[in-house]
């Protein structure tokens, strides 16, 4: 077996086990990719959507509080981290793997 | 500056219609917009669905077609549940539907271009599903806002977060609408301006060149054609999956 790998180069080998293993899309896929660009660009604008609302609703919760509390702008500051992991918890829950049917 | 200009976003302005009673009631062609499309929607079903044939006609189909593919999109997206709430989403569906077409049409207003109308129906949707959520679970739906699986100590920091990403929906399902629509009428009529510009700025070259900015209209009519009826269907499914969520809480 080893035998047989000497007299290929590395990249061959690697070129081959990649091919095997699906791991190497062909080069059709590429340009079907290109042809989908407008439904790329849709979905990156959906979750832009996502993530800046969440962003907006928490400084804008933040800002409300500031306003109760008199503690400007700490509560806002503090909110903002907040919301930007919320959003990233939107985009997660949009696009990630517990996909429910 | 004399001659024509481009100005995209005049298309937008709120005036009153309806004469005199318009202006004291503030009665806008917004409005005017929506009676048109529930009157063609009325007229549409009334008339779809008078022969109630077997073997349906075009219109029948059309309506039945519609009926069954928002009573499908119920039953896969909120379970068996979903048939209580179909003409919540039917309602939702066709409205945005027929605004989104009908300001297709020159001199027609689209009426989901306005953050007004669409944060409204947003925050109806919100509203609508929350408050079923307790319904349904009573107060062991704010469970909802707390992951499982998660260490305690994790907690006030996690719940807050979920409570934003909760709060945050309404402004997502509301802006993504809103700004699909009124992204597409200017670009319809920025490439509209072009070959105005044109004409007055090159004569009868810039006629004979402002068949490029009408190709490119005619394409992106054929674009808004699809934004319109995949906006309409992504508000619904959302709303769908939003009671979903209130039903099911995972």
């Amino acid at each position: 077996m080893s035998g047989d790998h000497e007299g290929q180069s590395f990249e061959e080998r690697l070129a081959k086990a990649r091919g095997s293993a699906g791991l190497d899309r062909p080069a059709r896929e590429g340009q079907a990719q290109t042809a989908s660009d407008s439904s790329a660009m849709r979905l990156a604008m959906r979750l832009g959507v996502e993530m800046v609302a969440a962003l907006v609703i928490a400084v804008v919760i933040g800002w409300g509080l500031d306003r109760l509390f008199h503690t400007r702008p700490w509560l806002m500051i503090a909110f903002v981290p907040l919301g930007a992991a919320a959003g990233l918890r939107n985009v997660f829950r949009a696009m990630g793997p517990e996909r429910k049917g | 500056m004399a001659g024509p200009t481009i100005d995209a976003l005049s298309q937008f302005r709120l005036t009153t219609g309806l004469g005199p009673i318009g202006r004291v009631v503030n009665f806008t062609n917004s409005n005017e917009m929506m009676l048109f499309a529930v009157a063609i929607i009325v007229v549409l079903f009334l008339v779809g669905m008078r022969s109630r044939a077997i073997v349906p006609g075009r219109l029948q189909s059309l309506v039945e077609a519609l009926y069954e593919f928002v009573h499908g999109m119920c039953i896969d997206n909120i379970g068996e549940e979903g048939r209580k709430f179909f003409p919540l989403v039917f309602t939702i569906f066709i409205f945005i539907l027929l605004g989104n077409l009908l300001g297709l049409f020159p001199y027609f207003f689209a009426y989901t271009s306005g953050i007004v109308v669409t944060l409204t129906m947003a925050l109806f949707v919100f509203l609508f599903t929350t408050g079923v959520g307790f319904y349904v679970h009573g107060l062991g739906f704010l469970r909802f806002f707390v992951p499982e699986g998660v260490p305690g100590w994790l907690l006030p920091l996690l719940v807050p977060i979920e409570i934003i990403s909760y709060l945050s929906r309404p402004v997502s399902l509301s802006v993504r609408l809103f700004a699909n629509m009124t992204a597409g009428h200017v670009m319809l009529e920025v490439f509209a301006g072009f070959m105005l510009l044109l004409t007055a700025s090159l004569g009868i070259f810039g006629a004979v060149a402002s068949i490029i900015p009408l190709g490119l209209n005619v394409a992106l009519i054929a674009l808004e054609l699809l934004v319109a009826c995949l906006q309409a269907y992504v508000f619904a499914v959302l709303t769908c999956l939003y009671l979903h969520d209130a039903v099911h809480m995972h």
